[in-house]
């Protein structure tokens, strides 16, 4: 498992997935949710994207496709085998033999650490059932790495946990039997759907620090699905933000936090609890929640809620997710070339006085 | 509506002090333990005391497990049936609502005090409009009965309030979105003007923008109405936004309380320290987050002395042998540790 640093470890080209509403049993749908609608966006080796957004939004559907839990319905995700390493098309996958090993390549850890083991099984299971699929050594050898991996993960000493049942775990210890399950195959690449927001925020910090620990030693590369922008900043590199399918702005993290271009990305940044009292609140100027995307028209998706549409967004196609310098990518038409803003008063979002 | 946090951060209502004018609700000396079936008792609340001023908020903050919800159901007389109030006072406007029996105590809630449950907005029943539901509140609360165009106009009021168009009034509960679905809850916690609001994780399983919105609405009817308000809340971030003061409650313990800005300026229990050392922030320097090691402990057995002591950095021998009371070291600022002079006066940078 080498990573060369650099290298594009993950490439995500034009990514759509597609939900048909059912109209009933013998009629063929006609409406559909556009749930990802053009995704694009790659990952270099040993880093780290988060993807953020509202609940709807399409981050977890793209997460699942990325780890083959979906199918996409159109567009190729690349993924780089650890092995052969060739850029892998993650769609093209059909045998039982191709997905055997492209799961020793790529896992993914859930946000539900209560709901994402079988109460039935013991942590050793649980945690050496990769090694057993996929016929890697004899008994005695899984348990002495299943002992490996959770020591890594921290529940130390490891012997004591390995016959012990779910429910015997705080959620805490849970979330690190299911990191050490994501690891036992040494994957390059995790995609980690909220894996912390279920906990307490003493135990969320410990498991944040286990990940950023295990990307360090271990290289893995991570997609980072959350609605928290205070934890991305912690976890990601850079930074994609989505709306209803699509990504609208993606940069470096701390340019997406000082910079952010895009009204959604501002909206969405503005209304961001801080933990200081004394903090000033910029204002948050869009209104009401997410839809969801059934049969989107051609427009910029953002426009119901964006107070700065002006005729050119009413009448363009949605705008692409243009460089605007600095790795900052921003999908909206009053945003310049080089991340100048060209649209209405800038004024509605400046600090409360 | 113009940004208050600065200037209710100030003032003299602090925690356990006592005020000019009498709170509207005095908290003293609460113990509360749920007796479990094989026998044993779990300290779930124990010698909480606090004051809520007559138009202020007061946050309860602490991890799963650590009382705060226990402490809302108690003064509600909501606790499971398992719950055994052991001592303390619960001084509503005058009144011991724990004195009160089944029957006074079902008057009160509603009328006097109302409380926004966590997850509050699944509980809509889907047969019946949203108006009707808050209008079965106020029958059986307002004496005499609203008469129906009383009802509604009160209705539409409680909408504009809470930032729901009024032509939802006849809406079923699957018409409202979430958030919606948030406001309409809390436009029904004030359809009977109670003089206290306990609000439990509020806007916990809300999005963000949604959140933001709700939170607004509330310091705005707080504000605008003199309404006094508890809430409760894992997010430290939430808390920091819309109180006025603030009780850090850990293992049933309120471990330190005073006003949210004092707090937060100089936490002077370890674990309040830690907590807020631990909180990722969108703002500020990027600082290695400190993780606070170990986990809450079991109080079916409660350590001995400071139930912080296993997990505190600054214990020391009296920590574990004898329990710190709540003492105040400044204005309204009361902490429960031997131990806090140790604590530093900035949030713990790890390296």
């Amino acid at each position: 498992m080498t990573s060369r640093n650099g290298e594009v470890r993950v490439k995500v080209q034009d990514l759509h997935k597609l939900f048909p509403i059912s109209r009933g049993l013998f009629r063929a749908p006609t409406d559909f949710v556009h749930a990802v609608d053009g995704v694009d966006f790659e990952i270099k080796a040993g880093r780290s994207l988060g993807l953020v957004g509202e609940s709807g939004c399409g981050k977890t559907t793209t997460g699942r496709m990325l780890v083959k839990l979906d199918d996409a319905t159109e567009g190729t995700i690349l993924i780089r085998d650890s092995e052969s390493g060739e850029m892998l098309d993650v769609t093209e996958i059909r045998s039982k033999t191709e997905q055997r090993d492209f799961r020793r390549n790529v896992q993914m850890i859930f946000q539900d650490p209560y709901e994402s083991m079988n109460p039935r099984r013991t942590i050793f299971d649980t945690v050496s059932e990769p090694l057993a699929v996929q016929n890697i050594g004899t008994t005695e050898e899984r348990e002495a790495r299943v002992v490996d991996l959770l020591r890594l993960v921290g529940l130390t000493p490891p012997e004591p946990f390995l016959f012990r049942y779910p429910h015997e775990l705080s959620g805490g210890q849970r979330q690190r039997v299911a990191i050490a399950r994501a690891l036992v195959m040494e994957p390059t690449f995790v995609v980690a759907d909220e894996p912390t927001s279920m906990l307490d925020v003493s135990i969320r910090i410990s498991i944040m620090r286990l990940m950023l620990e295990l990307a360090e030693k271990l290289g893995v590369t991570y997609l980072y699905i959350t609605h928290d922008l205070a934890v991305a900043r912690y976890m990601c590199d850079r930074i994609a933000v989505m709306y209803l399918g699509k990504i609208v702005e993606i940069a470096p993290t701390e340019e997406l936090l000082t910079n952010p271009m895009h009204p959604y990305t501002r909206a969405l940044l503005s209304a961001v609890p801080v933990p200081d009292p004394t903090y000033q609140r910029p204002v948050v100027e869009i209104e009401g929640g997410v839809a969801r995307a059934i049969n989107p028209a051609p427009e910029c998706r953002f426009i119901a809620r964006c107070p700065f549409a002006t005729d050119t967004c009413r009448t363009e196609p949605h705008p692409g997710l243009d460089d605007r310098g600095n790795e900052h990518h921003v999908a909206c038409h009053m945003v310049g070339p080089d991340g100048s803003w060209n649209g209405a008063e800038r004024a509605v979002l400046s600090l409360r006085s | 509506m113009t940004d208050s946090r600065m200037d209710t951060a100030e003032g003299d209502f602090g925690g356990v002090t006592s005020t000019a004018e009498r709170p509207i609700l005095e908290v003293k000396n609460l113990v509360m333990n749920y007796e479990l079936k094989g026998g044993g008792m779990v300290s779930a609340v124990e010698g909480v005391s606090f004051n809520v001023p007559k138009g202020k908020s007061l946050g309860l903050v602490g991890e799963s497990g650590c009382g705060k919800t226990s402490v809302a159901l108690t003064l509600m007389q909501l606790a499971a049936d398992n719950a055994r109030v052991l001592g303390g006072e619960v001084v509503l406007d005058g009144d011991d609502l724990l004195k009160l029996d089944r029957e006074q105590m079902r008057r009160r809630r509603w009328t006097d005090v109302s409380m926004v449950f966590q997850g509050a907005m699944n509980s809509w029943n889907p047969v019946y409009t949203v108006g009707e539901q808050i209008r079965e509140t106020m029958d059986i609360h307002w004496s005499p009965k609203p008469t129906t165009a009383q009802a509604r106009a009160k209705i539409v009021e409680l909408f504009n309030l809470v930032g729901i168009n009024p032509e939802m009034i006849d809406r079923y509960p699957h018409e409202f979105s979430g958030g919606m679905k948030q406001r309409a809850v809390i436009a029904m916690a004030l359809a009977c003007d109670p003089k206290l609001i306990i609000a439990d994780e509020p806007t916990t399983a809300l999005d963000v923008i949604v959140q933001e919105q709700i939170l607004q609405e509330l310091k705005k009817i707080q504000h605008g109405l003199g309404m006094s308000i508890i809430y409760i809340s894992h997010d430290i971030a939430v808390i920091a936004e819309i109180t006025d003061l603030l009780g850090v409650m850990y293992a049933g313990k309120i471990v330190e309380i005073g006003s949210t800005a004092e707090v937060f300026a100089r936490p002077r229990h370890p674990y309040t320290w830690l907590i807020l050392s631990s909180t990722p922030s969108i703002t500020g320097p990027r600082r290695a987050l400190a993780p606070l090691v170990g986990e809450p402990p079991n109080l079916l057995d409660p350590p001995t002395g400071c139930r912080f002591h296993p997990r505190c950095p600054f214990a020391t021998q009296i920590c574990v042998q004898e329990e710190p009371t709540l003492m105040e070291i400044s204005d309204g600022h009361s902490i429960a540790c031997w131990n806090h002079e140790q604590v530093p006066l900035t949030l713990k940078v790890d390296a």
